[in-house]
């Protein structure tokens, strides 16, 4: 009998939850997983697939769940995708796979985030660790960052039989998903550390503390150490900031800072030396996922948490289940609110945070209707921190070290869709340093095509077979 | 691993290390800094690089002990190593990007102020190898704070020590001299360069700007990532908010917004974490520095 209802997922109670920075959703039994996949339609033309930036083949993994067989759902999953424990856990679902489920038209739709989380949780544990490639065909790729593009790029290009070394700026791999996306949405050491392992036992080499630009160009990488090809996925790490008076008070900080502070420097850990502080009450000003992971973090640091979004609730961007979330930890949201000022107390620290009530307009260019500003409707929230969550942009540390290499007037590389071949012959780039912040399916997705177009790039320039003619 | 090759006390709170770094030293430059975690659990702590050697692979650094990073960086000796070590980061000295001829018509006044002999060095010395000596201010607590006289003398024109207890030098600061030289017609100075606690900067910068001359200031305030990636490290040059890791951390002393830099650098004064911790190094010596100015 195939149920309208979802098969609700364990989740740690808000009340407890919003105490710790343990993981939230707890994810799928055996038997959980086994249930949800049964009421998959297994549809003719399925419509989830074609919304899935890398085309999982959906109802076919969830077939091999349905029957348990889940070594045969990691398979159909692993030709289309490398990291289904992340991505189950952190990819907007809603607005991509189960956002078309048919079953979602009149009942729930089918869990497929969770599914695929559940299969990558189940890899892990079963799973033998991957192997070096048997076959190292001479070639060297440089690749610039280590978040999800960089390391999906490295981990095919590996594949093929490439020595791969990745460059990271930071003390430790894995981009946003170590510095920007909490522990409670993600957990670094059982998920994350675990897939960069895998990838280093690949034989992919991973060179922390390297910051290309400073130490070295691409220019030297190419010329000076024999790299035969560069792939930048250098992410879109810049904060913004809103340029108002008041932005530089003590308190104010970009969410990138408040972040890192607690993910990669584990701030909330009293083993580690890096402070961070919250005061009693924090707005975050935002409506993005980092705007909602500031939101939390901050809660479970002991604040009263208001998020600021100029827009409404409908156009917020953050992934719907952190919302839920968000509001059932007890996270106060403030719509169709814009701040104008910080006001800041005699000693220089944030005392209030000057806002001014908005109203929805005409539809903008990204189709949602713009805000306006509401004359004369400006109130004081009272604060003590205020974490800017406005989006990022690409650094301009590569570009601007890289002669010859095009960015457009955000600061993204440009590159010919679908390959990520650059301005510059034999240097690709994929990911945020190309869209501006985006999600982590889509820096893989473009990262993979990436790889396949560098090894094309290599293959012809050697005069020998490409690796898809094999 | 980035291996401590030579550690060397200069005085009772600071230290000098030379640390393997290969990457580092390859691209160093005088004016940029390194970020240094002293092991897992530790800070990224950003420090100026002091000297370097592209065929040793070595880079050395200067600190003093201030606070709980500092305190476990001291802890290491000879042969242990540090957990991370980035860099080079931050744009270099502008004077490195000027030709010879160019240097050659000019006359520099340096001002050093505590640790900031340190990051003075090695523009010093590289000034002095492309055949340009410079003159120096060299200013601290007191004589036994003083660091580097020998290397920094060898690489000067004319140097002036001052004290605040006036036991090395001229009693007073380093804005003494200073006064002394910009009243003094004959000499004429085109660049000061001034590095050391952000009061004794600031007290260089009200002081030049009166003589119209141009002063350069090196800014150490909170970093994280050193990258341009949080902006923990922005400070005010003439109404316009700066990365200091990424557009500095050198700037024109004139437009520096010091009040805001100082107050923000003592940002998490009062809550350090195991009471005694200080994220800058720089807070110490400033302190101690406003003390002694009462
Ligand atoms: C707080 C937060 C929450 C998010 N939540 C979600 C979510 O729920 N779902 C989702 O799909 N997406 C989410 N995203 C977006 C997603 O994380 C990004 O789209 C994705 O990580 C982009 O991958 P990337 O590999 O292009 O870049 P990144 O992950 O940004 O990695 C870039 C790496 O390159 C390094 N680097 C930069 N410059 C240099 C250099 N010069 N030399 C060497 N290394 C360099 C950086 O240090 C970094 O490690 C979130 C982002 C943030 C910040
Ligand atoms: S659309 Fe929904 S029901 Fe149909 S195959 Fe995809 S997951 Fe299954
Ligand atoms: S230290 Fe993070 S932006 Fe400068």
């Amino acid at each position: 009998m195939i149920t309208n209802k979802r098969i609700p997922v364990r989740e740690q109670k808000p009340e407890i939850r919003r105490n710790n920075f343990n993981e939230v959703c707890l994810g799928y039994t055996k038997d959980e997983a086994i249930a949800e996949a049964s009421r998959c339609l297994n549809c003719k033309k399925p419509l989830c697939i074609t919304q899935c930036p890398v085309n999982i083949n959906i109802p076919d993994f969830i077939q091999h769940i349905k029957n348990s067989e889940f070594e045969l759902a990691a398979k159909s999953i692993a030709r289309a995708s490398l990291l289904p424990a992340i991505c189950g856990r952190v990819c907007p679902q809603e607005t991509q796979c189960e956002g078309q489920c048919i079953m979602g038209k009149k009942n729930d739709a089918i869990a497929i985030g969770k599914l695929e989380r559940f299969i990558g949780d189940w890899s892990s544990e079963h799973l033998p660790t991957p192997e070096l490639p048997k076959i190292q065909n001479g070639h060297k790729v440089a690749v610039i960052g280590s978040g999800p593009a960089g390391l999906t790029c490295a981990a095919d290009l590996s594949r093929m039989g490439y020595s791969v070394t990745v460059f990271e700026a930071l003390h430790k791999a894995g981009g946003v998903l170590v510095y920007g996306i909490p522990e409670f949405r993600l957990p670094k050491d059982t998920v994350v550390a675990h897939e960069i392992e895998n990838i280093r036992k690949m034989g992919v080499k991973i060179v922390t503390d390297a910051v290309i630009g400073k130490a070295g160009s691409i220019d030297e990488l190419m010329n000076k150490e024999g790299y035969d090809a560069v792939f930048i996925a250098s992410g879109a790490g810049l904060p913004k900031f809103m340029n108002i008076p008041g932005e530089n008070l003590n308190g104010v900080l970009s969410a990138n800072e408040f972040l890192t502070r607690i993910n990669l420097m584990k701030a909330y850990n009293d083993d580690y030396d890096t402070p961070v502080k919250t005061g009693k009450k924090v707005a975050v000003v935002g409506g993005g996922n980092v705007a909602i992971d500031s939101a939390r973090a901050a809660l479970r640091l002991g604040a009263e948490v208001t998020i600021v979004y100029r827009r409404s609730e409908n156009e917020l961007p953050a992934r719907k289940e952190e919302v839920n979330h968000a509001k059932e930890e007890g996270i106060q949201f403030r719509f169709l609110t814009n701040p104008v000022a910080v006001i800041g107390n005699e000693k220089g620290w944030v005392k209030s945070l000057k806002c001014i009530q908005m109203k929805l307009g005409e539809p903008d260019a990204s189709g949602r209707r713009r805000p306006v500003e509401i004359p004369g409707s400006e109130f004081l929230m009272d604060e003590d921190t205020v974490i800017m969550a406005l989006g990022t942009s690409p650094n301009p540390l590569i570009s601007s070290t890289t002669p010859g290499l095009e960015v457009n007037k955000h600061g993204c590389i440009n590159t010919l869709e679908d390959n990520g071949l650059t301005s510059r012959e034999g240097v690709f780039a994929a990911g945020d340093a190309v869209t501006g912040s985006a999600t982590v399916i889509l820096a893989m997705g473009a990262a993979r095509k990436s790889a396949v177009a560098i090894d094309h790039y290599i293959r012809t320039k050697y005069n020998e077979q490409t690796h898809e003619d094999k | 691993m980035f291996v401590i090759l030579e550690k060397k006390r200069l005085n009772p709170d600071v230290l000098e290390m030379k640390v393997s770094a290969p990457r580092v030293a390859e691209f160093a430059q005088p004016g940029q800094f390194v970020i240094v975690i002293p092991d897992k659990t530790g800070e990224r702590v950003p420090l100026t690089i002091c000297d370097y050697d592209r065929k040793a692979g070595s880079v050395t650094i200067v600190f003093q002990v201030v606070g709980l990073s500092t305190r476990k960086m001291a802890r290491l000796e000879k042969g242990d190593a540090f957990a991370d070590f980035v860099g080079p980061l931050g744009k270099s000295s502008e004077l490195i990007s000027e030709s010879p001829e160019e240097l050659s018509g000019k006359n520099i006044l340096f001002i050093a102020g505590g640790v900031g002999a340190a990051p003075i060095y090695p523009q010093m010395k590289w000034l002095n190898s492309h055949g340009k000596k410079a003159d120096l201010i060299l200013g601290a607590r007191d004589a036994g704070q003083l660091i580097l006289v020998k290397e920094l003398k060898e690489n000067a024109n004319k140097v002036f020590i001052t004290t605040n207890d006036g036991s090395a030098g001229t009693k007073g600061f380093v804005t003494g001299p200073l006064n002394d030289l910009l009243l003094n017609r004959s000499c004429h100075y085109d660049r000061i360069i001034a590095i050391g606690p952000l009061i004794m900067m600031k007290s260089v910068a009200d002081l030049t700007r009166s003589f119209n001359v141009k002063t350069i200031v090196s800014l150490n305030p909170l970093m994280i990532d050193g990258t341009g990636m949080c902006g923990a490290c922005r400070v005010t040059i003439g109404n316009q908010t700066k990365f200091t890791c990424v557009d500095g951390p050198e700037f024109d002393g004139h437009l520096v917004n010091f009040e805001e830099a100082m107050r923000r650098q003592a940002m998490y004064k009062p809550e350090e974490k195991e009471h005694d911790h200080l994220c800058n190094m720089d807070l110490a010596v400033e302190e101690s520095h406003s003390k002694s100015l009462k």
